[in-house]
């Protein structure tokens, strides 16, 4: 906690800007006289390593900025460009693009480890909520910073997350065509995008500036969770935190610069290296790895609930799943901070950083691919031999009623002889019925391990059986339980959800914590 | 105990999992080739990157533009044509050599391989005279010439398929080296609606006909016998330079960079450890 300031300023220039503007005293009792608890561990470092992160891609975005040319026919030939005809450009552009996803790693850590020692719990939810705007302006930042190189990842993405906004009711219309500045991704799109992919990072800038004053308000929590009782508790920030802080800087650059020099694009998508093209859509779109989860959450909702579809239900759950962290002060009942004393909690949190880890799996992945499946892919196979054909049309008296009416019909002409009926529906109340009476039924079962497998065998049989002159072959497919990664992705959101509304409210109000050593509980001199 | 040995089991079915998502693809693997450049310490061959521009000049640039890069490119450091001077021991005369070399480097615009090459492809242009459209010989500074005049007619005389640019078709293709060979090689000599049977694109049609269809169709100039696999390789080592023609002096610059970081994470750890040694946690 910061206590009256200790700063004394040393000579008559300093006494007299302090005078007029206390600024060194400001950074004297922030960044140097600062009490810090001493027990601080490793994952404490990622505050400095995040600051770090942020001054290096403004820098090195500024940069780029320079050279980048927003302009729908310009914009990959400058990144091009820059790559390889400025002087350094290829090292300042790995930079920026390896540093985003540096960035992410960092914040996530940064994150999860807010989660595990509690440090959302009061008083710091101002400080967890300011934390929690951070990391949405990174993801809207880091998007629209991923649509700027143009390639087709960028376009497509930028694509499919304006739809997601079209999918809002009443206003999601107009500001989707207010983001993209006309009725399609296009130039306007990308100008608008380059101005806001600028300015977010000074925004992000200033919440920083306003999280490390909330957390200089309330004071670092720590790995016991239990609050520094006096000074003895405490050291100095420089240069016991700076040191510590810089020691395991230099360790995160060491990764950060494996792949800046060694892989640069290991991060990224191929994809992306093929210029925009908005006639051709790439088989998968992905978005960064970073957004992978939130993306697998965003395709669980594959069914409708009610009136909302499941495009909307996918984008609601999606931010949700953001919107949900800003009231987890709130939603966890424990009074214990840190983890180390909450046995059973830590089981389900672990539970929760392997679900985030899956969920990011699935959003990689196609969300139709089947992970497993009971039993065998069937499909049996009718037609006739022969026999003479008879065509009737059929009109329903509603397209509600259209189904049972065909079907009717069909049973009819069945009744009157017929071997096998097919309905060709013309229109939404309209159909042809084709009957074949007389000749040879026949059948056939064709079993496989994979949809795709069975497709292509009946796709084989039909065409063999119409060079033969059979007109109809009528499929009956018999597909066994899939569970798919969508499946898979819809269990692991529930989690996610679980996590935050039922287990950590319920666990407070139940769970027997773990004893709190003595040690702890007294402060260091007392208990020595 | 048993808590860790759930989480063993979870971790292993992820992994089962995951085992065949992977090799869900409808194509062929390429086979993998022990490339010069891969790894840390990786170089291009330069003789395979003169080879694969020789082909590249010959048979792809009749389809595929390579639009980022110019001639100069390749005299530039790194590139295949890079030249130094040096002196003749015998009659005291600078002379121009291939390689990077001991001595100053040759201009790339002064760069006689470079200008040779160039000099040799006719460059659309506009005659500032009359303002007509014109050919010209080429210069370093041109970029590489465009075999299309726009994107309409490439589309037209590919039955409506834009052939792709090069310049950075390694690092767009899943597989990136290994991928481009393959499918250079991977013509099984079928052609079914228009298309030809390849087995290692997606799909098995590709709208490409074989390009390399017999040995020796592009003249090595360095001994090398051009069966077909040596220049599908060769061509594939040279798009990889044209796809990231400062690998050399990245990896370059990498390991002084790793070298001064671990050797200021050791002092940064000391000087930690220096000030903490009295502070007890």
């Amino acid at each position: 906690m910061s206590g009256p300031s200790t700063y004394q300023p040393k000579n008559g220039f300093t006494r007299w800007l302090d005078a007029r503007l206390p600024v060194m005293r400001l950074v004297h009792d922030s960044f140097v006289a600062y009490p810090t608890p001493r027990n601080l561990n490793y994952w404490w470092t990622f505050g400095a390593i995040l600051s770090f992160c942020l001054a290096v891609q403004i820098v090195t975005g500024i940069i780029l900025a320079m050279h980048y040319v927003g302009h729908v026919d310009l914009a990959f030939a400058s990144v091009q460009r820059i790559d390889r005809d400025v002087p350094y450009g290829w090292l300042i552009q790995n930079i920026h693009s390896v540093g985003a996803s540096m960035f992410f790693l960092a914040v996530y850590i940064h994150m999860f480890r807010g989660l595990y020692y509690g440090s959302y719990k009061a008083p710091r939810e101002i400080l967890w909520i300011l934390g929690c705007i951070i990391y949405l302006l990174m993801v809207a930042t880091a998007f629209l910073g991923y649509s700027l190189p143009w390639g087709q990842m960028s376009f497509w993405a930028a694509t499919v997350i304006t739809n997601l906004i079209g999918a809002l009711p009443v206003v999601g219309e107009s500001i989707k065509n207010w983001l993209m500045g006309g009725f399609a991704i296009d130039n306007p799109t990308l100008t608008r995008f380059f101005s806001l992919h600028y300015l977010l990072p000074f925004v992000i800038a200033g919440v920083v500036i306003l999280h490390i004053w909330a957390l200089h308000v309330s004071g670092q929590n720590n790995p016991a969770g239990v609050d520094p009782k006096d000074e003895s508790d405490t050291v100095p920030f420089t240069p016991h935190a700076t040191m510590k802080d810089l020691f395991a800087l230099t360790v995160f650059l060491i990764l950060f610069a494996i792949f800046v020099f060694y892989m640069p694009d290991s991060l990224g998508h191929p994809d992306n290296y093929i210029p925009a093209n908005p006639v051709v859509t790439p088989p998968h779109i992905v978005p960064e790895w970073y957004l992978l989860p939130f993306y697998a959450i965003l395709r669980a909702i594959d069914f409708n609930v009610g009136p909302i579809d499941s495009k909307l239900g996918g984008v609601i759950l999606m931010f949700a799943s953001i919107a949900i962290l800003f009231v987890l002060p709130w939603l966890d009942t424990s009074k214990i901070r840190s983890m180390r004393y909450r046995p059973v909690a830590r089981q389900f949190f672990l539970i929760f950083v392997a679900v985030c880890i899956a969920l990011g799996w699935c959003g990689q992945m196609n969300p139709s691919y089947s992970m497993f499946t009971a039993g065998e892919f069937r499909a049996g196979l009718h037609w006739v031999e022969g026999g003479q054909s008879i065509q009737r049309a059929v009109t329903a008296e509603s397209e509600r009623r259209a189904g049972a009416t065909f079907e009717e019909a069909a049973e009819a002409m069945k009744a009157e002889g017929a071997q096998i009926v097919m309905v060709d529906r013309s229109s939404p109340t309209d159909a042809t019925l084709t009957a074949i009476s007389g000749g040879q039924l026949r059948e056939a079962e064709l079993t496989a391990h994979s949809l795709d497998e069975l497709e292509a065998q009946i796709a084989e049989r039909k065409a063999a059986l119409g060079a033969a002159g059979v007109p109809y072959v009528e499929i009956e497919r018999n597909l066994p339980f899939e569970f798919t990664v969508t499946r898979f992705a819809q269990i692991l959101t529930a989690y996610y959800f679980l996590f935050f509304l039922v287990i950590l409210p319920l666990l407070g109000l139940r769970e027997t914590p773990g004893r709190v050593p003595e040690t702890i509980a007294k402060s260091i001199r007392g208990a020595a | 105990m048993k808590l860790r040995s759930l989480w063993v089991a979870v971790f292993a079915a992820l992994a089962f999992l995951a085992a065949p998502a992977l090799a869900a693809e409808d194509a062929e693997h390429p086979p993998a080739v022990a490339w010069s450049f891969e790894g840390p310490f990786g170089k291009y061959d330069v003789n395979a990157v003169q080879r694969g521009f020789l082909v590249y000049q010959t048979v792809c640039a009749t389809c595929h533009s390579l639009n980022h890069l110019s001639y100069r490119n390749l005299g530039e450091p790194g590139g295949p044509y890079e030249a130094s001077w040096v002196m003749n021991e015998e009659t005291g005369e600078r002379e121009i050599e291939l390689g990077a070399g001991h001595g100053r480097r040759v201009d790339p615009n002064e760069n006689p391989y470079v200008r040779a090459i160039a000099a040799a492809v006719m460059i659309r242009d506009i005659d500032r005279e009359t303002g007509e459209e014109t050919e010209r010989a080429g210069r370093p500074s041109d970029r590489f010439r465009n075999p299309y005049r726009n994107s309409a007619a490439a589309a037209a005389a590919n039955g409506g398929a834009i052939p792709p640019d090069l310049s950075v078709i390694n690092l767009a293709r899943k597989g990136g080296a290994d991928y481009i060979r393959a499918i250079l090689l991977g013509y099984t000599g079928e052609e079914r609606e228009g298309r030809y049977v390849n087995r290692y694109f997606s799909g098995g049609l590709i709208g490409m006909p074989s390009p390399l269809t017999q040995a020796g169709m592009v003249a090595y100039e360095d001994g090398t016998e051009a069966t077909i696999e040596q220049m599908a390789t060769d061509v594939t080592h040279f798009l990889q330079w044209a796809s990231d023609p400062h690998m050399a002096a990245r990896k370059e610059m990498g390991l002084v960079v790793m070298v001064f970081l671990i050797i200021l994470a050791a002092l940064t750890y000391l000087a930690y450890k220096n000030v903490w040694r009295d502070v007890k946690h």
